[in-house]
C-alpha cells in the first residue's frame, strides 16, 4: 500500500512538503478487537489530505489513534519530526495536533467563548486575543452568538464551533472527523467552503467525510480506507473516478 | 413552637458544613468519577488539627490556616500516591481504595492525636442569639458564613478562571478536554485538593460545636455522600440541599428522639435516595451546573 501511496504523490499534487505527519505500520483498536491492522499514512505540510470509506472500515479509530485518545497496539506515529506513539493526548495537543472528534463534542454546558478559551488551553493566554480575531473572522456566526451556551446552538453552528475551537490551539495538523455529519445541507456547505478556506491559508488538514463531494472539495488527494486497511491512495482525481471508492459509498454518486 | 425553631436553626446552621463537604464529594464525582469515601476524613483532620494547634495555644486563626494547609496536602498526597497510580483500575476498585486510604488515614489520626476528642471554643463568645424565641450559639453563624463564603469563592474559581473552566470541562467531556490540552490527572489532583480545603473548613467551624476524635470520619463521610446522592451527585446546588437536609434530619432525630439515634435517621435517609433514585447515583451527568 504504501508503495502506492508514494509512487501517487507527485501526480497528486501531495507536494514536497516537509513531513507533518507519518503514521507507519498502526495497528490499534478497542480491547481485544482490532479495528487497524496497518496503516501507513502521511501528511506534508500545507496539505489537506481526506480520508474516506465505508461505515467501520476505522476511520474513526485511525483518528483516534493519530490524536492519542486511543493507544497504538503496534506501528509508529511521527508528528513534527518526533515520535508522539506513546504521548498522552494532551500532550500531542499542546504539540500543535488538534481534533475536531466526531459528533463534535462541545463543551455544552459552556459559552461559545469559553468553548474557544479552551481551545487555547495549551497556549499562552497573550494570543487568546488574536485567535478569537482570526476564529470569528472565519465564523461571523460565532461572534454573535460568543455569550450563548454552546450546547444550545444548531448542528451546523456547534460544528463552526468545534472547527474554531481546535483552530484556538493553532494547530500544526487539523485532523476533522466528518464534520458534516448530521448537517442541514446549508450548514455542510458552511462548513465546507470554510475548509476550503482553511486549506487555501495552507492549513495541514487531514479529513476524515462519509460526504464524498465535501472530501473531494476540499482535499487534493486521499486514502480510501476498508476494513482497517489502506485500500488504495491517490489524487482526488484518481479516487474520483476508483470503482472501489463509489461502492464504498454504497452507490452514492461521488460528482 | 420555639423548640422546633431552635432545632431547625440548629439543624440548618450544621447542614452547611455537611453541604460545603458534600460539595467536594460531588465535585471529585463529577471531575474524575470517582467516589471518595475517605472525603470525611478531610473532617477530621481539618478538625483534630484545628483544635491540637489551638489547644497548643496558637491564635485560632493561625491554627485554622495551618489545619486547612495540612488537610489540603492530605488530599493532594490521596490523590498522588493513592487514586494517580491506580488510575486505569476501573471506578469500583478506586471506590474501594478510598474506603481503605480512609481506614489508613483514621490509622494515621490515631497515632498523631491520640483517641480522645479534642476541643476548641467558639470563634467568638458572647450569649445564643435569640431568633423568634429560639436560642441560637453564635458559632452555628459562623459555620452558615465559612460556607457561604467558600462557595462564592468556589463558584468564581470555576467560572472565572481557567484552571475552574478547564474544570467543568473536564466534568462535561474528559476526552473532549484531553483533546485541549487539559490532563485529567492535573484536574484529578486539583479536585482532590479543593475538595480537601472544603472538608478542613468544615471541620474547622464544627469543633466548637461537635468535639473531634479520630474516629468522626467515616459517619462524616457518609453524611456527606448522602448530601451529594441528594443532589444527584451532578449538581453543586443539590449538594447544599442535600447537606441542609441532613443537618435538619440530624437536629430533629437529636431533638425529639434521641442523639443516640441521629446517624441511624441519616443513613436511613440514604439508604431511601438510594432506593428512590438509584440513577443518580450511578451516572456522571453530562453537565455541570454552577
Ligand atoms: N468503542 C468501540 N468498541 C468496540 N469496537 C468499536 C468501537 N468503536 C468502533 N468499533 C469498531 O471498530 C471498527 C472501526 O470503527 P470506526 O468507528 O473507526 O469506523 P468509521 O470508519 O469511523 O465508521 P463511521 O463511518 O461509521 O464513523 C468497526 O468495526 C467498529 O465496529
Ligand atoms: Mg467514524
Amino acid at each position: 500500500m504504501s508503495e502506492q501511496a508514494a509512487e501517487e504523490k507527485t501526480p497528486s499534487g501531495a507536494g514536497d512538503g516537509e513531513l507533518v505527519l507519518s503514521v507507519t505500520e498502526l495497528v490499534a483498536g478497542y480491547d481485544r478487537i482490532e479495528a487497524l491492522h496497518g496503516i501507513d499514512i502521511e501528511v506534508r505540510a500545507g496539505e489537506a489530505v481526506t480520508l474516506i470509506g465505508a461505515n467501520g472500515a476505522g476511520k474513526t479509530t485511525l483518528l483516534g489513534t493519530i490524536a492519542g485518545l486511543l493507544k497504538a497496539w503496534r506501528g509508529r506515529i511521527q508528528f513534527a519530526g518526533e515520535d508522539v506513539t506513546r504521548w498522552s493526548a494532551e500532550r500531542r495537543t499542546r504539540a500543535g495536533l488538534a481534533l475536531v472528534p466526531e459528533g463534535r463534542r462541545v463543551f455544552a454546558g459552556l459559552t461559545v467563548e469559553e468553548n474557544l478559551h479552551l481551545g487555547a488551553y495549551s497556549r499562552a493566554r497573550s494570543s487568546t486575543a488574536e485567535g478569537l480575531a482570526t476564529v470569528y473572522e472565519l465564523f461571523p456566526k460565532l461572534k454573535d452568538r460568543r455569550r450563548q451556551p454552546a450546547g444550545t446552538m444548531s448542528g451546523g453552528e456547534q460544528q463552526m464551533l468545534a472547527i474554531g475551537r481546535a483552530l484556538m490551539s493553532r494547530p500544526k495538523l487539523l485532523l476533522l472527523d466528518e464534520p458534516s455529519l448530521g448537517l442541514a445541507p446549508l450548514a455542510v456547505r458552511e462548513v465546507a467552503d470554510a475548509l476550503v478556506e482553511l486549506a487555501g491559508r495552507d492549513t495541514t488538514l487531514a479529513l476524515v467525510e462519509q460526504n464524498a463531494q465535501v472530501a473531494f472539495h476540499v482535499a487534493q488527494r486521499g486514502y480510501l480506507l476498508d476494513r482497517g486497511r489502506v485500500v488504495t491512495a491517490g489524487s482526488v482525481d484518481e479516487l474520483r473516478d476508483d470503482p472501489r471508492v463509489h461502492q464504498a459509498y454504497l452507490g452514492q454518486p461521488a460528482q | 413552637m420555639s423548640e422546633f425553631l431552635t432545632f431547625t436553626l440548629t439543624g440548618l446552621g450544621t447542614g452547611t458544613t455537611y453541604a460545603l463537604v458534600g460539595l467536594g464529594v460531588a465535585m471529585v464525582f463529577q471531575v474524575t468519577g470517582v467516589i471518595n469515601f475517605a472525603q470525611g476524613d478531610f473532617v477530621m483532620i481539618g478538625g483534630l488539627s484545628f483544635a491540637s494547634f489551638a489547644e497548643a495555644g496558637l491564635p485560632e486563626p493561625v491554627a485554622a490556616l495551618l489545619a486547612l494547609l495540612i488537610t489540603t496536602v492530605v488530599g493532594a498526597l490521596l490523590n498522588l500516591l493513592v487514586i494517580r497510580p491506580a488510575r486505569r483500575a476501573n471506578r469500583e476498585r478506586l471506590v474501594i481504595l478510598t474506603i481503605g486510604a480512609s481506614i489508613t488515614l483514621e490509622g494515621v489520626a490515631l497515632l498523631v492525636f491520640g483517641a480522645d476528642s479534642h476541643f476548641a471554643s467558639a470563634f467568638t463568645g458572647g450569649d445564643p442569639i435569640s431568633i423568634g424565641g429560639a436560642r441560637l450559639p453564635r458559632q452555628y453563624l459562623w459555620c452558615a458564613l465559612a460556607t457561604v463564603v467558600a462557595v462564592v469563592l468556589m463558584w468564581l474559581f470555576l467560572t472565572r478562571t481557567r484552571p475552574g473552566t478547564a474544570m467543568r470541562a473536564t466534568a462535561m467531556d474528559t476526552d473532549a478536554a484531553r483533546l485541549m490540552g487539559i490532563s485529567p490527572a492535573r484536574m484529578s489532583l486539583l479536585a482532590f485538593t479543593l475538595a480537601a480545603a472544603l472538608g478542613a473548613i468544615g471541620g474547622i467551624v464544627l469543633t466548637p460545636l461537635q468535639p473531634p476524635d479520630a474516629s468522626v470520619g467515616i459517619p462524616f463521610g457518609l453524611k456527606a455522600f448522602t448530601a451529594a446522592v441528594i443532589g444527584g451527585l451532578s449538581s453543586p446546588v443539590g449538594a447544599v440541599f442535600g447537606g441542609l437536609l441532613v443537618g435538619l434530619v440530624e437536629a430533629y432525630a437529636t431533638g425529639y428522639i434521641s442523639s443516640d439515634y441521629k446517624n441511624t435517621l441519616t443513613f436511613g435517609l440514604l439508604l431511601l435516595v438510594l432506593l428512590i433514585r438509584p440513577t443518580g447515583l450511578l451516572h456522571r451527568a453530562s453537565v455541570v451546573r454552577v
